[in-house]
């Protein structure tokens, strides 16, 4: 990784300019030993790699330009400091009520400053959300942060004049488990548990990410078998967590019978992931230096078949909802998320290909085996519910097919390398099933997790809802929500 | 529609449990349990255990089910000289008394609605309470339903820590509630806090902020610890 160190006064320019040759801002990290720190991590658009530019704020003082006004994919990031880290961006529109709530938190805290006063700022006060429609009769609705069946806590404003809805602002963080300060002062190991269990159903590529982080910072090669494998399991997650996200589409569409089957399939993959790792969800599989149990590669290849069969019938089933008015009629030109927007707003993973933003960094930026793998990237660029749908089932098939192949040859040997602490800090990346999952690491001598910085797809999704949830109706926003397959578990960490 | 007659006439694939055990590979991760006479190997997994899950007492190795996060370290293919594990559904244990008292008992055998409220959750916890409306697992023909308002349930099923964020809005569901009900905490985040509670933004666990009737550890438990526990609250748990 490239870095350069910039003053504050010459950081705006420097990010323009990196923006304008097409290089897309990954995470905003920050260091806060004695005098906060912040690095700017950009990725480069044809595999350049990563550059990273460090800025320190003028002594004595928590503020730097903000770089929203002139790169909007910086919005949420800025956002999320100020809350954290209390480090105010000159020059955002907004700031403040994003990852502490104003009901809950008195406003200030900044929870990741070393030493604190965290459970001293605890405020209970009321709470009205903004509106901004001022026509006459213009209401918001809310809905959450407890609603719906099994959904997740998040809690959505919709704004409405009656019949449609005219925008929708979802308010998030109310999960908020701290995952990044918590992994202050643990040691590697057991850091690793706090980012696998972040977001459950993407729990084995954020676990990768972080042990590829520790592995270049101690300097270790992971061995062949291990490498292999972590591919084979990665991709049974993507299969499975896609199987899901279609499902809830079905669901929402209300064709109970559909998603049924589906549902019935999930348990299917879950079942084999459970039969040939010990886990349903794969946790506990991923370790520093490989993996933390080896497989058998007669019960790999067997699963191998298992997940080729029910992706079959997951396409099957996806083709004949496709011929189904019914459903088509109700993800088509629903949730569009054009490909300005989704370039200009930071969006990663399937839910950008489907609006044309070809980026995956499994291809871009080819880590563990993927260098040596013939990948395809599917995309489609309307944008709409259905493109998301297809995308998501066209990946289905890629994944499907790449762990059949990789299961056909697995090489023999150990699945784990012994590592010793080593002092450092180095950059984690997969594509994780919602998109690229990026990590900043920082150990100490005995391997001790002085900083973390995790930011998963969803965190750089959900900042595009808004441009997906404009003028449509009620009615649709259940179907728009599961289309677009984020996480709020992922994004609250 | 093809996909809805393959679906329709695709014939009963439904566990058999609680009749008959559910022996299919991969529906349970396991659970580790007490060495009674454990050898110095497995004493020293009492330091690699993540979460002091495993403690010395004697010379037994005990389990601490609560705080047991599934980090698969004591497991079978892992560890050098694992623990044994058991693969069996019944995980649910109370809080005060035995199970048999925390049940509702009466009608509510037949029918029992529970609201699911998500209180930091990981997203597992939530998928494997997904499948209980799995056509392979299907708690409905077992009488139980999820309901989205609190004022028809009679189960509260909590998952997740309980961040400070979500620490009212579960209150709010749980006061609404008419009586009598029960709380049921799903999940090692949900019984102990798990690796993220207590801290500054997580409670200990729901027990930290309601009371709670029945606890299933696991991380995640699957679908049916998690239905054997729902048995066992409406009255009619497999003996």
């Amino acid at each position: 990784m490239n870095t350069t160190r910039v003053e504050a006064s010459s950081l705006v320019d420097a990010c323009k300019h990196l923006g304008e040759t097409g290089w897309r801002l990954a995470t905003i990290a920050v260091a806060d030993s004695e005098a906060p720190e912040l690095r700017y991590i950009f990725q480069g658009p044809r595999g350049e790699g990563w550059e990273q530019l460090v800025v320190r704020p003028q002594p004595g003082s928590r503020t730097v330009p903000s770089l929203t006004p002139s790169n909007v994919s910086a919005d949420w990031f800025e956002r999320e400091i100020e809350d954290l880290f209390a480090i105010d961006f000159v020059g955002h529109p907004r700031l403040g009520d994003f990852v502490l709530h104003d009901n809950r938190w008195a406003e200030g805290v900044g929870p990741m400053r070393p030493g604190a006063p965290i459970r001293e700022a605890l405020v209970e006060r009321a709470w009205q959300p903004r509106r901004v429609l001022r026509e006459e009769g213009a209401f918001v609705m809310p809905v959450g942060p407890v609603y719906a069946g099994e959904a997740e806590s998040a809690l959505f404003l919709l704004e409405t004049v009656g019949e449609d809805v005219v925008r929708a602002v979802p308010r998030l963080f109310y999960k908020y488990r701290g995952v990044e300060k918590l992994a202050q002062g643990r040691s590697a190991q057991d850091a690793l548990l706090l980012v696998e269990r972040a977001n459950g159903t993407s729990a084995f590529a954020h676990a990768w990410t972080y042990c590829m982080a520790v592995e270049s910072i101690v300097g270790i090669n992971v061995p062949e078998r291990a490498r292999h494998l972590r591919m084979i399991f990665a991709e049974m997650e993507r299969v499975r967590r896609h199987c899901a996200v279609i499902r809830a589409i079905v669901d929402s569409t209300a064709l109970w019978v559909g998603a049924s089957r589906l549902l019935e399939l999930e348990e299917r993959l879950l079942r084999a992931c459970g039969a040939v790792a010990g886990h349903r969800y794969l946790f506990g599989l991923a370790a520093i230096g490989g993996l933390q149990r080896d497989v058998d590669d007669e019960a790999l290849r067997s699963i191998a078949h298992e997940y080729a069969e029910v992706g079959k019938r997951i396409r099957v089933t996806v083709e004949e909802l496709a011929h189904t008015s019914s459903f088509l009629d109700r993800v088509q030109r629903v949730g569009v998320l054009d490909t300005r927007h989704a370039n200009e707003f930071g969006a990663v993973g399937p839910f950008a290909r489907a609006s044309g933003v070809a980026s995956d960094v499994r291809q871009l930026q080819p880590y563990g085996g993927y260098a040596d793998v013939e990948l395809e990237v599917p995309t489609a660029n309307e944008g709409d519910g259905y493109a998301r749908l297809r995308v998501l089932t066209d990946e289905l098939r890629v994944s499907t097919a790449l762990i059949g192949r990789l299961a056909s040859h697995v090489p023999s040997g150990d699945v784990r390398s012994d590592w010793s602490p080593h002092r450092g800090e180095a950059l984690g990346w997969t594509e994780a099933p919602g998109g690229t999952s990026v990590q900043l690491l920082m150990l100490d001598d005995d391997a001790r997790c002085v900083n973390l910085r995790f930011t998963p797809p969803s965190f750089r999704n959900w900042q595009n809802f808004r441009w997906v949830t404009e003028d449509f109706a009620f009615q649709d926003f259940p179907i728009i929500l599961s289309t677009c397959g984020l996480s709020v578990a992922e994004n609250d960490r | 529609m093809n996909w809805f007659l393959r679906g329709v006439f695709g014939g009963i694939r439904t566990t058999r449990y609680p009749k008959k055990p559910e022996t299919t590979p991969g529906t349970t991760p396991g659970f580790p349990v007490r060495a009674e006479h454990a050898d110095a190997q497995q004493r020293s997994l009492t330091l690699v255990c993540p979460t002091s899950a495993l403690v010395e007492s004697g010379d037994a190795v005990d389990v601490r089910d609560d705080r047991c996060v599934h980090c698969m370290r004591c497991a079978p293919g892992v560890a050098p000289s694992p623990l044994t594990w058991r693969y069996d559904p019944q995980w649910a244990h109370a809080t005060r008394g035995t199970i048999e008292d925390a049940a509702l008992g009466g009608t509510f055998r037949r029918s029992m609605h529970v609201r699911v409220v998500d209180a930091g959750d990981c997203g597992a916890c939530l998928s494997e309470i997904l499948h209980l409306n799995d056509p392979l697992y299907n708690m409905h023909r077992l009488g139980i339903f999820i309901t989205p308002t609190p004022r028809q349930a009679d189960v509260l099923l909590v998952v997740g820590p309980v961040t400070e964020q979500m620490r009212l809005p579960l209150l709010e569901a749980y006061e609404a509630m008419p009586e009598p009900k029960r709380v049921l905490a799903i999940g090692a985040c949900a019984a102990s806090g798990g690796v993220f509670g207590p801290s500054f933004t997580s409670a200990g666990g729901v027990a930290d902020v309601l009371p709670v009737d029945l606890v299933v550890p696991g991380c995640p438990p699957p679908p049916l610890a998690i239905i054997d526990a729902l048995l066992a609250l409406a009255g009619s748990r497999a003996r």
